[in-house]
């Protein structure tokens, strides 16, 4: 049961392991370079007889609105926080927490990973479970629900996978 | 100023070890360790600074990725086990 | 310039480790499990995120620190939901259940399909 590798996750793999390996190491001589170089070679014919070396683990068919999609969710990730760090020091009093169903309207697996990490990185709301095309959050305050609800995130996660 | 935000972690990873020995369920406990080794990666990368020696930041790295595996391998151990609050607080 | 830069990290290392401290005091005083895994979630965003940039403002031109700052810092902004959500599934399945407040829903209990109720209501 192996399926055809592509070629171009190969090549990727590659270039993104000599990347990280030359960030790492900031040496250009001769005997590190080459124990760089077994090192990714070693690693690419270990996913390649994995059989991993697939869209699952090298995202390439997400487009390049993901640089806009995170400067957008940085902007949310510090809205969510201030009002954590508010409910923090009004104390447990000011929380009300909820567990809620809510829809979701990707339709491949990436979409739908990337949504449902997107909430549980930001404080305040975590996905529980993802049943479908619905998911369990579970939420600090029904605002925090409410907004999800308003379909913000959902629609430009939904954007991504074009 | 690296003091500084060193004594705030400091205090921050000291309340998270009283709430890993206090927490009522095991899985405060879990909890408070991943917070702790999030924090401790955050300590060995300002020490790196406050000592002139950014080679520390290899050792952060490193402990980064083990802290993240460790918290999956436990939680593996535990996710199909019944644990029993009352159990664990014994 | 310098001295901009300077104090732009010094205020950012401040800030980052003040929510460090409050996400700690959070996991304190919030009541039960699942809302202390917010807390929790505060410092390994915001916290971690302001204090790393703040330390990379203070590299002096060396590339390398620099790419290993970013490096810690997109490993913690990746595995931080990972590791929250394993927890709250593992929890469910070991049978706690998230205290709620005044919108529970109460013609559907979406968390039935996990592990065993858990019945004493004493332990917060």
């Amino acid at each position: 049961m192996k399926k055809k590798t592509n070629l171009r996750y190969i090549i990727s793999l590659i270039v993104v392991l000599s990347l990280i390996w030359i960030g790492n190491s900031g040496f250009f001589n001769g005997l590190l370079l080459s124990l760089g170089a077994v090192s990714v070679a070693f690693v690419v014919f270990m996913a390649f007889r994995l059989n991993i070396l697939d869209e699952e683990s090298q995202p390439l068919q997400v487009s390049r609105r993901i640089i806009v999609y995170w400067l957008w969710l940085l902007k949310a990730l510090v809205e969510s926080n201030l009002s954590v760090i508010k409910r923090i020091w009004k104390g447990p009093k000011s929380l009300d927490p909820v567990v809620a169903r809510l829809p979701m309207s990707q339709e491949t697996d990436m979409g739908k990973t990337i949504y449902a990490n997107s909430i549980t990185l930001t404080p305040g709301t975590t996905t529980l479970d993802i049943e479908g095309d619905t998911m369990i959050v579970y939420a600090l305050s029904y605002d925090a629900i409410e907004y999800l609800q308003g379909g913000d995130m959902d629609r430009r996660v939904k954007r991504l996978e074009e | 100023m690296f003091l500084a935000a060193i004594i705030a972690i400091l205090v921050a990873m000291a309340l998270a070890l009283v709430r890993a020995f206090i927490g009522p369920t095991l899985y405060d406990r879990i909890l408070a360790v991943n917070m702790f080794g999030t924090k401790t990666v955050l300590f060995i990368a300002i020490l790196g600074y406050l000592m002139g020696r950014p080679d520390f930041l290899d050792v952060a790295l490193v402990y980064a990725l083990i802290n993240f595996i460790a918290i999956i391998g436990v939680l593996r151990f535990f996710e199909y086990k019944k644990a029993d609050p009352e159990e664990e607080v014994k | 310039m310098s001295f901009f830069i300077d104090g732009l990290s010094w205020a950012l290392l401040i800030i980052g480790g003040f929510i460090c401290f409050s996400g700690a005091i959070g996991i304190h005083r919030f009541p039960e499990f699942f809302s202390r895994m917010h807390a929790a979630s505060v410092t390994d965003t915001l916290g971690s995120g302001l204090i790393l940039i703040g330390l990379m403002l203070q590299t002096g031109g060396e590339v390398i620190v620099l790419v290993k700052l970013i490096l810690i810092l997109l490993f913690i902004l990746i595995t931080s939901p990972t590791a929250s959500h394993a927890l709250a599934k593992a929890a469910l399945h070991g049978g706690l259940r998230p205290m709620q407040g005044s919108h529970k829903n109460d013609k559907e209990d979406v968390l039935n399909k996990f592990g065993r109720q858990n019945t004493s209501d004493d332990e917060q």
